[in-house]
Formats: structure tokens, C-alpha cells, sequence
């Protein structure tokens, strides 16, 4: 919830006023604080697009947050315990600036619980070796960095400013990842096979699911996909929420891994990739979106898994938030703390015994 | 009072001073059920990175701030008075509009 | 937030060992017993670290996954600088990666506490109570030695366990205050934890010898103070200090619990796959 959000109603004004006003505001490259009038639309996509966000931090906490307790070194360690506390950090941001729309983080929480929110489905891969946590942090999260390098500039304020913090800490996540990835290349053979191993596993979840369905023909889609996706697309760059479309950034994407993984010495799974020379891009097979999608879907043992992880973390710790709940309030109401005299003691003693 | 909405606890907004000379800024905002707990969240949450000098919390509905409505009587007043503007006077020396600036 | 006062005990009784105790120690003799007591309090870190980081994603709502691995991060922290220079001290020239990852389970000397499984969130929280008091106490105390190292390490760790017992001592209260279940788990954490306290301040000859050459302060004076700490915290939370009938003893000696094995077998699992890797 934003400070000082109020229910006041709208000004009287017409609609298409308040819709001419707004879209002048985005136009002039102004940012949408959360008492503006907005369109619902734009409150819509806006939310689910933040909720997918936030819920895809939280959720993608448990590949990595599984190697915690066997990291090679303690070097290693503690990075990634900095990196899984920055992404349970970032869900935080982002569920702050969902709320300033209205929305209430418990709402959210069971909507992903209940399988009624989406989460990025580069998540639902499983994290099977050590080298899994390199190629999520360079891959996954390098994806993340393109995808959420223009959110900065995003037109909702809340949005943008919770996007400038987790980019800055977001650059750590790509770097340390990268960094894990050549030691292991530096290494053994057999931690440089484990290394190939994880980039096999984890490139097309980055390159695919991370940028979302392909929105142009060039991209891969059909006439009738790319017509819908660039329209969806085209009205969220409208509204200055999304300034490119999914294929120019999973462009970007691909242009920037193609060295870096020469310089590890890795091969990224793609015999289609090569330097174009007329576009000035490498070329990289088209994202069959729709099989891989169906391959690695909202219904997948894994999908299930890392909901069912979620939900019994929450359930579990019912009873904490209940008891948290229920301290505050008897504070709030002055009850003097209990056991300070004997009487405390021995009803403890008592209760104990019972 | 410190149950929001449907039983979550209350939303609290974060103030940082990043360092010496400036002003608490707000960061963003937490939920905790007490002040103590925002304290640690907020630490938590908005000090990872860097060495502030101190942290505040706030209930957010403790917040009261012009409505929507009110904005323009509040606001809008000023681009009437340019009198309280400095460069709508003659400039102190010759060197122009900007001239005496650091005078 | 608390401040602290009563810090300066801790640190005088290091002064006065300095300047009472036969300090006659033979410096490697010392060097030697400084490496073990180095590896007792780092393998403490270590394993209550790793036990923290089995609950990261599991925790009782995203904020406490945050502060539960803020403080893993810290002890992890911790461990590293306390196993390096027990490394240098010993002779071996092991560094913190060899300590941690290639030790048999029995060469482990952390005290018993640390290694207990996490239980619920209650035991949890009872573990972190007892421990982040006396490791607060007694890195305060580590602060006033002499060794530039040593101090250093105590002063930085101090500040940070400073925060983690504002963390346990605030939900001790929460938990004994809140609701009748929150109460009872409560209760249960702290009977649960309770008999592996006694160890934490355990004399041997080498903290006795330590402590007479004035090294390193014994952690057995700081006691009393732990206890009225600890008790001041539990009877707020409107519950009563345990009074076990026993108490447990061994880690010190590399004699664990069952439910240890299978932590090392974890930390070390990836470390030893990989022979000659590098990290």
C-alpha cells in the first residue's frame, strides 16, 4: 500500500478527458504515480505483468536456494546466499509496487498458491548440478538484466523505481554467475563437462521463456501469432510500459551470450547460430514457443513442485504470522507483558506439567 | 490497529539518510506487524548494499497527503505569481540572466 | 533497539588474564591451542550456518527468508575468517576450504547446539536465542585480545551478532506472547535446546591454558551473564528458563549427534565429486 493512497473517487471529469490526459502524460515520457487516473487496462497489465515479476523472484528463490547447503566453497557460499537473499529481496520491492495499485500482497500470494498467477516458466527447469547455479546467474538472470534494463524507464513510477534497485543488484547476479562458470571452464574436465552439462540444460529456457512469446514473424511466429503478439506488445509500448518488443530484446540477448560463451570455451545448443553479417545480429533458431511451452508448462512435475514448495512454506508458517499478528495487537492494546512475577512462572509451570 | 486488508500485517513506509548532508529519502515500504519488526525488515530489505546513516519507519496510514481532487488548488498556484522567481528582476551584474547566481 | 552496556566485563577479563596469567606458555604450544579453539568457534559458524540455510525458502514468510539469510551470510562470514587462521595457527597450512570440506565428520569440533536439526520455527528461534547471547558475549570478549587478528574478528563479528540476538530476543517474545500454540512451541523449543547450552562455555586444558597465558578469555566466566541475558529475554516472553536434567557434551571432542553425518555429507557433497576442482 503507497503512503497516503486515499479512496477518494475520480475528479468529474469525462472519461476520454482523463484518458486524452493520461495518454499525453505517457506520450511526453512523464511517469504514472499511483493517485493518477488510469485506464483499467493499463492498471491491469501493469498488475499482472508486476505480479508475474515479483512471483517469478520468489519462486525462482528454490533452483539455486537447493545448493545452498552444498556450494563447493565458502566463497561460493556466501555469494549465493547474497544472490537468493537479493531475490527474495526483489519479490519484496515488487510486491510493494503491486500494492500501490490497489492490489494486497495477500491476495497475491494465494493467486500464486492457487496456480491463478504465472510465474516464469524458465523456473519450472529443474536444477540438477553445481554448474546449474552458474547457468541460471549468467543465463537466466543475464536474460533478466535485458528484459528489465528498459523497466527502469517503465511509465508506472512505483514500478520503475523498484526496477532501477533490482537491476543494480541484478548485475552482481549475471557477473558472479559468469565468474562460477569460468572457474569451472578452468577447471577439471569433469567440472568443465558438468559446466557444457548445465549451459545444454539452461540455454533454451533463457533464450525462450525468459523474453516471453516470439512477436514478430522474424521471430519465429506465424502470421496470426505475430499479429497478436505485436498488438499486445504494441499497446504496452503505447502506454510506455514495454519500450521493445520480446524479439528484439531475446535479440539482444543472444548477440551479448554468443562471446561470452566462446570465451568460457562453451558451446550454447544451437547449430543455427552464426554471425549474420547483413543483419548485424547472430542468427539463432526461431523459439517454437507453443512445444515449449506444452514441454514446460504451468503443469509440469516441476511446476507442481515448486508451488507445492511455496504453499507448504506459507502453510507451515501460519501459525508464526498468527502469533506475530497477535503480539502486535496486544501491545496495541497495552496488556502487560505476561510472566514477570511468580504468578507467570508457576501458571507456566502448571501448564507445563498439564 | 496493526492488521491491514485481509489480515496482512501493516504497511509501513521506509525513510534512509544515505549519508551525511542529506535528508531522509523514502525507498519503498515494508509490512510488519510492529515497529520494531519494520525496523529489522526495512533493514533488511533497503540496507544490503551501502552504509546509511539511519532508517525510519512510518505506518503508511499514519500518511496523510492531498487528495487527488484538491491537487490543483494546492499546486497550481504558483506559475501565477512569477514575482517570487529571481530571473524576473533586472540581473545584478552585466553578465547576463545568470550572471549573479552564486552572489 | 537495545544498546549494550555491560560489555566491558568481558573485555577486562581478558586484560586480567593478561596480567595474572602465567604467561610463560610455550608460543607454539600456544599457536597450537589457539588453532583448536579457532576451530571450535569456526565450525560453530559453519554448521549453525548451514543449518540456516536449510531453512532459506522454507521460512514462515518472505521476510524472514531474508533475515534468516542475512544471518546465515554472517556466520558463514564468521567461519571463513575463524577456520583461515586456525589454518595458519595449526601448522597444516589448510585453508578455510580445506577445513570445511574435507574433514571427516569426527574432526569436526562445534558444540552440539549448532548442529541440532531446526525443528519448527519456535526451535529454531531457540537455538538462535542461545547461541547469538553467547556469541555476542564472547566475541565481545574476543575484541579485547591482544592479537590484532583476533580482535579485529571479534569486533566486526560482535556488531553483527548484535543484530542477529535483536532478532532472537524479538521473536522469543512474539512467539511467547503470541498466540496459545505459538506459546507452547515456544516452550518446546527452548526444552528442546536447552541441555546442549551448557557446552558453549565448557572448560578443557586448552581454553584453561589459553586463558592463563592470557591469549584468548575463557568463555566459562561469561555464564552468569549469558544466563541473566537469557533469562531477562524468557521471562519477558512470559516463559521460564529450562532447567534440564542433563546436559549434552562431545562436539568438542568430535563426538556428535546422528543427525550430523548427513549435514557434512551435504556440505561437502559437491567439494568431493569433484577431486582437484577449483572453485
Amino acid at each position: 500500500m503507497s503512503a497516503g493512497q486515499t479512496t477518494a473517487g475520480a475528479p468529474p471529469a469525462a472519461e476520454d478527458e482523463l484518458l486524452a490526459h493520461f495518454e499525453a502524460l505517457v506520450a511526453s515520457g512523464e511517469t504514472v504515480e499511483p493517485r493518477d487516473w488510469m485506464p483499467d487496462g493499463y492498471r491491469r497489465m501493469l498488475l499482472r505483468q508486476i505480479a508475474q515479476h515479483a512471483h517469478s523472484e520468489i519462486i525462482g528463490m528454490q533452483p539455486e536456494g537447493a545448493w545452498l547447503t552444498r556450494a563447493p566453497s565458502l566463497h561460493r557460499k556466501s555469494v549465493l546466499i547474497a544472490k537468493v537473499q537479493d531475490e527474495a529481496g526483489h519479490g519484496l520491492y515488487l510486491y510493494s509496487a503491486a500494492e500501490t495499485l490497489g492490489a494486497d500482497r495477500a491476495d497475491l500470494l494465494d493467486a500464486l498458491h492457487r496456480g491463478q498467477q504465472r510465474f516464469a516458466a524458465t523456473f519450472n527447469h529443474p536444477a540438477l548440478t553445481w554448474a546449474d547455479t552458474g547457468a541460471i546467474a549468467w543465463l537466466t538472470d543475464g536474460a533478466a538484466v535485458i528484459n528489465q534494463a528498459p523497466l527502469c524507464r517503465t511509465s508506472y513510477g512505483p514500478y520503475a523505481r523498484a526496477m532501477r534497485r533490482v537491476c543494480q543488484e541484478e548485475a552482481f547476479h549475471v557477473r558472479q554467475g559468469y565468474d562460477l562458470m569460468r572457474a569451472l571452464c578452468e577447471g577439471t574436465p569433469e567440472q568443465r563437462r558438468m559446466a557444457q552439462d548445465a549451459v545444454d540444460r539452461w540455454w533454451l529456457p533463457a533464450v525462450a521463456l525468459m523474453f516471453g512469446p516470439p512477436d514478430t514473424e522474424a521471430g519465429g511466429a506465424d502470421a496470426r501469432t505475430a499479429a497478436l503478439g505485436a498488438a499486445v506488445s504494441r499497446r504496452a509500448i503505447a502506454w510506455g510500459i514495454k519500450h521493445h518488443t520480446n524479439d528484439e530484446l531475446r535479440q539482444r540477448f543472444v548477440d551479448q551470450c554468443v562471446p561470452q560463451a566462446e570465451r568460457l570455451g562453451l558451446t550454447l545448443p544451437d547449430p543455427a547460430i552464426r554471425w549474420n553479417e547483413e543483419r548485424g545480429h547472430y542468427d539463432f533458431t526461431p523459439v517454437d514457443w507453443e512445444t515449449y511451452r506444452d514441454a514446460l508448462g504451468d503443469d509440469t512435475h516441476w511446476a507442481r513442485q515448486r508451488v507445492a514448495h511455496r504453499r507448504a512454506a506459507h502453510e507451515d508458517g501460519a501459525w508464526v504470522r498468527e502469533a506475530a499478528a497477535a503480539y502486535a495487537a496486544r501491545e496495541d492494546a497495552g496488556v502487560p507483558p505476561a510472566g514477570t512475577g511468580a504468578a507467570g512462572i508457576a501458571a507456566d509451570r502448571t501448564e507445563a506439567a498439564a | 490497529m496493526s492488521r491491514g486488508r485481509e489480515g496482512a500485517p501493516a504497511s509501513w513506509e521506509v525513510f534512509v539518510r544515505p549519508r551525511r548532508g542529506l535528508a531522509h529519502q523514502h525507498v519503498g515500504s515494508v509490512r510488519a506487524d510492529d515497529a520494531d519488526t519494520a525496523l529489522g525488515r526495512a533493514r533488511d530489505l533497503y540496507v544490503r548494499r551501502g552504509d546509511p546513516l539511519s532508517l525510519w519507519v512510518v505506518r503508511s496510514d499514519s500518511v496523510h497527503a492531498v487528495s487527488p481532487d484538491e491537487r490543483d488548488p494546492y499546486f497550481s498556484t504558483a506559475r501565477h505569481k512569477p514575482y517570487r522567481y529571481p530571473e524576473q528582476f533586472a540581473p545584478l551584474t552585466q553578465e547576463g540572466p545568470d550572471g549573479d547566481h552564486d552572489q | 533497539m537495545t544498546t549494550t552496556s555491560d560489555t566491558a566485563p568481558a573485555a577486562r577479563a581478558v586484560r586480567a588474564g593478561a596480567r595474572t596469567g602465567a604467561a610463560r606458555a610455550d608460543a607454539s604450544r600456544t599457536g597450537a591451542d589457539l588453532a583448536v579453539l579457532l576451530l571450535r568457534l569456526g565450525d560453530d559458524a559453519l554448521v549453525l550456518g548451514q543449518r540456516l540455510c536449510q531453512w532459506i525458502t522454507r521460512a514462515p514468510t518472505i521476510e524472514e527468508d531474508l533475515a534468516l539469510s542475512n544471518i546465515a551470510l554472517d556466520l558463514v562470514g564468521h567461519a571463513r575468517t575463524l577456520l583461515t587462521l586456525s589454518g595458519r595457527l595449526d601448522g597444516t597450512g589448510r585453508t578455510e576450504d580445506d577445513l570445511a570440506f574435507t574433514r571427516q565428520d569426527r574432526e569436526f569440533t562445534n558444540a552440539l547446539l549448532t548442529e541440532l536439526p531446526n525443528g519448527d520455527f519456535a526451535a529454531t528461534v531457540a537455538r538462535q536465542l542461545a547461541y547469538t547471547h553467547y556469541a555476542s558475549l564472547y566475541y565481545e570478549a574476543l575484541a579485547g585480545c591482544a592479537d590484532p587478528d583476533l580482535a579485529g574478528f571479534g569486533a566486526r563479528a560482535a556488531k553483527e551478532v548484535a543484530f542477529h540476538r535483536r532478532h532472537a530476543d524479538d521473536w522469543t517474545l512474539r512467539l511467547g506472547l503470541g498466540t496459545p500454540e505459538s506459546t507452547r512451541r515456544m516452550r518446546a523449543g527452548l526444552e528442546r535446546v536447552w541441555p546442549y547450552t551448557a557446552e558453549l562455555f565448557d572448560e578443557d586444558d586448552v581454553v584453561r591454558r589459553l586463558a592463563a597465558a592470557g591469549t584468548v578469555p575463557s568463555p566459562a566466566p561469561l555464564r552468569p551473564l549469558w544466563e541473566r541475558r537469557v533469562g531477562e529475554v524468557v521471562a519477558r516472553a512470559g516463559l521460564t528458563v529450562p532447567a534440564p536434567r542433563w546436559q549434552a557434551r562431545g562436539g568438542r571432542v568430535g563426538l556428535h549427534t546422528e543427525e550430523f553425518g548427513p549435514l557434512v555429507a551435504e556440505l561437502q557433497s559437491v567439494h568431493r565429486q569433484f577431486p582437484g576442482g577449483t572453485w
